[in-house]
Parts: C-alpha cells; sequence; structure tokens
C-alpha cells in the first residue's frame, strides 16, 4: 500500500471541491445554469431547437448539438486574448462529444441546439464544470435527454490516485510522478461519454480512477438535479 | 417577450402612443433607470471585476494589467485597452464570430468614456519612462441583454477600475507576478464618470431602453458625464435632431446622472 499524498488543499484523496449549481441564470436564453466548484465558475445557455443555418449543415436525419466553450479573458491570472483559440476549439467538440449521447434530436431534423459554455473564472477542472452547467441548461430547456450528464476529473498526485485536481495541483504538483489529469463524464446510468487522459499512469490506477470519479459523478448528480427542482421561474 | 425577433410595427406603436401620455410599459417614467445592482470582486482571478444588472440586463467586467512598451507619442503613460463583446449566451440575436460592428462600437465608446474623463491617472501607470508602462485592459462581456447594454458597461467598467489593485511587478526580472496583487489600487481621479444613453422616440426622449423600446428608437445619444463635465458623446443612428431637441437631451441626461450616480454611489469608493 502506497501511502497517501497530503493535498495542499488540506482534501482527502477522494474528496471533491465544495459545489453548487443554480439554474435559470440568463432570462433571454431558452435555458441557462452555473456551476461552481471550489473556485473554478461556469456558466451556459442553450438556445433552440431552431433552424440551422448555414443550410448546408443541417441534417436532415436529425437535429444537431452545437456547444461552444470559451474562456473569458479575465477568468485567468494571465489575460487570455478574446476569441477562439485551438485549445477552446478541442473543448468545445469534447463538450460536444460528452452530452451528445444523451439529447434527443431524432425528432428535430435540419434544426440546431446551441449551448454556449463560458468560463467567468478558472481554476482548473473547467472542461468538467462546463459540461456540468451545459447539461443542467439542456434539461432546463426542455430539450429530451435520456440521461443526466455529470463530469469531473480523477487524476493521480505523484503516486496517488484522488479526486478533483484544483490549479495548483493540476499546474504546479511537481513531485514524484508529477500530476496526472483524467477528465471524465458519465451518465446517471453510469456509462462514460468523455475520457481524456494528461499524464503518466498505469492501467490499474486508470481503472481504479474512473472508479472514483463514476462515484463522485452520482454526488454531482445529486446536486444538479437539485439545482434544477430549484428553478425560480 | 420575444427577443429573437425584432419588436413588431404594432407594439411599435403601441409603445409611442404611451410614451405620449408619459408611460411606459414597465410603469417606468420617462427619465427612470429600473433597478441597478451591482456586485463587485466576482472573478478572482482578474485584477479588478464587477457584475451589473440594469433590470434584466447583466454585464460581467473584469480588469487585468500587464506591462509593455509605452506608445511613441505618450512615453511617460499607461495604455488603456477596452474590448467589448457580446456573447451569444446573452441573446439570441448575437452569433459567434469576429466582433462585428456593434460590439466593436461598444467598445470604442465605453473607452473615451472612461479615457476621456481622465479618471485613470495614467501618469503615474509609467514604470521607466519610454520603456515600459502598465496597460490596462477593461473586457467587458454581456451576458443577458434586455437594452442598454451600453450604460451597464460603463458602469461596470467604472466600478471594476474602483476595486481594481495592481498585480506585483518584479522590476529586476522585468516580470509581472500574475495571480499575485499588491495592495495598491490603481492610480484613479475624483472623477465619476457614468455614461447615459437617450433614446428619441417619436417626439420623446427616454433614458434606460428595453430591448423594445431600442428597437424602435430612431436615435440615441450617449454622453460620458462626471459631474456636470461632459468628456465622450456619440449620436448613433440615423434620425436628425433639432438642436432644441439636443439641448434636451443635454438636461434629460444631467438629471439621469444624479438619480443613477444616488444608485451606485457606494460602489464607487
Amino acid at each position: 500500500m502506497v501511502k497517501e499524498i497530503k493535498r495542499k488543499s488540506g482534501r482527502k484523496a477522494d474528496e471533491m471541491r465544495p459545489i453548487s449549481a443554480k439554474v435559470g441564470i440568463i432570462p433571454n436564453a431558452d435555458g441557462s445554469a452555473m456551476y461552481k466548484s471550489g473556485e473554478t465558475i461556469a456558466i451556459a445557455a442553450v438556445y433552440g431547437p431552431k433552424k440551422m443555418h448555414p443550410q448546408h449543415s443541417q441534417n436532415p436525419a436529425k437535429g444537431t448539438l452545437r456547444c461552444t466553450y470559451s474562456m473569458l479573458s479575465f477568468s485567468v491570472t494571465d489575460r487570455i486574448r478574446p476569441g477562439p483559440n485551438r485549445r477552446s476549439t478541442e473543448i468545445s467538440k469534447i463538450i460536444e462529444w460528452a452530452l451528445d449521447p444523451v439529447v434527443m434530436l431524432d425528432n428535430y431534423p435540419n434544426m440546431v441546439v446551441d449551448v454556449h459554455i463560458h468560463m467567468t473564472q478558472a481554476d482548473a477542472g473547467t472542461r468538467c464544470a462546463g459540461i456540468n452547467a451545459a447539461a443542467m441548461a439542456l434539461a432546463h430547456a426542455g430539450i429530451p435527454m435520456k440521461n443526466m450528464v455529470s463530469s469531473i476529473a480523477a487524476g493521480k498526485l505523484d503516486k496517488t490516485v484522488v479526486l478533483d485536481l484544483d490549479k495548483y495541483e493540476d499546474s504546479d504538483f511537481e513531485e514524484g510522478e508529477g500530476s496526472t489529469d483524467i477528465p471524465m463524464s458519465f451518465t446517471d446510468d453510469g456509462k462514460l461519454t468523455h475520457i481524456q487522459v494528461d499524464g503518466y499512469i498505469s492501467k490499474e490506477q486508470l481503472k481504479q480512477a474512473i472508479e472514483m470519479a463514476k462515484k463522485a459523478s452520482g454526488k454531482i448528480y445529486e446536486v444538479q438535479e437539485k439545482a434544477l427542482k430549484e428553478i425560480e421561474k | 417577450m420575444n427577443t429573437t425577433m425584432k419588436t413588431s410595427n404594432i407594439t411599435g406603436e403601441r409603445i409611442k402612443k404611451y410614451l405620449e401620455q408619459g408611460k411606459r410599459f414597465d410603469g417606468r417614467k420617462l427619465d427612470e433607470f429600473r433597478e441597478i445592482s451591482i456586485e463587485t470582486g466576482v472573478s478572482k482571478n482578474a485584477e479588478g471585476s464587477a457584475r451589473v444588472k440594469i433590470g434584466n440586463t447583466e454585464v460581467l467586467v473584469g480588469v487585468k494589467m500587464n506591462t509593455s512598451e509605452p506608445y511613441p507619442d505618450s512615453p511617460d503613460k499607461g495604455n488603456l485597452m477596452v474590448t467589448a463583446e457580446l456573447l451569444p449566451l446573452s441573446s439570441p440575436r448575437f452569433e459567434n464570430g469576429p466582433p462585428k460592428f456593434p460590439a466593436i462600437e461598444m467598445g470604442r465608446v465605453i473607452d473615451r468614456a472612461i479615457r476621456e474623463s481622465k479618471l485613470i491617472d495614467v501618469e503615474k501607470l509609467c514604470i521607466k519612462k519610454g520603456e515600459k508602462v502598465w496597460t490596462v485592459f477593461i473586457d467587458i462581456y454581456s451576458i443577458n441583454d434586455d437594452g442598454n447594454l451600453f450604460d451597464a458597461a460603463e458602469i461596470g467598467a467604472l466600478v471594476a477600475l474602483k476595486n481594481t489593485k495592481i498585480p506585483k511587478y518584479d522590476e529586476k526580472e522585468d516580470k509581472v507576478l500574475f495571480g499575485e496583487l499588491t495592495d495598491k489600487k490603481i492610480p484613479l481621479s475624483k472623477n465619476t464618470p457614468i455614461s447615459i444613453t437617450a433614446h428619441k422616440i417619436g417626439n420623446n426622449f427616454i433614458v434606460d431602453p428595453t430591448l423594445e423600446e431600442e428597437d424602435i428608437s430612431e436615435t440615441r445619444v450617449t454622453i460620458g458625464s462626471s459631474n456636470g463635465i461632459i468628456s465622450s458623446m456619440q449620436k448613433g443612428n440615423l434620425c436628425a435632431l433639432k438642436t432644441e431637441e439636443m439641448s434636451k437631451i443635454l438636461d434629460l441626461i444631467d438629471k439621469t446622472y444624479t438619480e443613477v450616480f444616488k444608485k451606485i454611489e457606494k460602489h464607487l469608493k
């Protein structure tokens, strides 16, 4: 048994940051939500289903889910130049893949559901927070869904598998084997719709990380469900 | 209210008829602002930040600072850069893509309101004359557009600046230590530039339009002023104004300034 690592934040290995959520934050949108995990805050708005433009992007077989992710310029310590970049372009697609399997857009041919996700404050785990906010916003918009999606990262600090890396752990932790980040998204019946690995980890520990994240996703689901039931208007 | 489509003619006519009787759909007087609510420190990685809501309109404003070379024509002055983004998240009318005219104009109008009021003491932002100065970035994002984003954004910029702290700077290494702020506030004068936009609808002038009202506005005049001194102005859209009408607008804005100032005063300390 490897000695468990002491986390700078004082969290236990399988302890995630405090989370909170709110639904219905943007009156103009068909659905909207905020998801906060520690110091990371994501907001999401859903518009649609509406007719897809340009026409050549229309899919006559089913409706399209279109996600855009971006970070506000001042959400990080080192200002980001506004506008899309390589990172945000990839994450937008990852979020689409994470959510698309649960939305039922068969009855909306040639239509699009737009999901806009912005990080107003970033402290690692932004794609997971973004996915959680987006999933709630989709539900709030009344988009037919088979399941909820809940997203959380597991990871590894030196030799210990841990849950939910914060900014320090993700970027500055360099002891031993360093840090590994494994963001994942689960449907509420436990299927994976998204997983990425960035680091250094064995097959056995990866399996352990997946189980740890799966368990935590259940807690996120409860918070999402509660927020959806507390819609103000 | 349907925000996707522009206000219909029939609704527009009704709004005009109401204004003739000194009334508005939401019960406000013609020169009355909606409720203004302000939160500061809403994004902790920014040097300063604010969330401003005017009715259902909401903006997020953040201030970031970095060092850079001064412009050749102002070697001993810091730089200011204001950008605005009209996020598709905030309205079905906004689209993804490079900033279009409305966002560009908004950034520039607010830039002038802040810059020309001499709110920021740019000379104190000089680190080494001709070589190194601070650049102040004010970035504005719309969160929900229900009209009058201009005024909300400018108030956001003002309030965010008021709670901006300068980041630590390692002079030897010539490096800004991002994420570490000093206790020093950004050098500001006592001015409180507030921009207020008046709109002409029919024969009447209103402030703080809802989106519905903004749609049928024939022309708008945005005035940035501080305690009676006007330092920036922009007339937008086509309709020509008689000079008497312009005088009326100036009086209207003077009166509204006092009202708005009272509402936001406690956030300007």
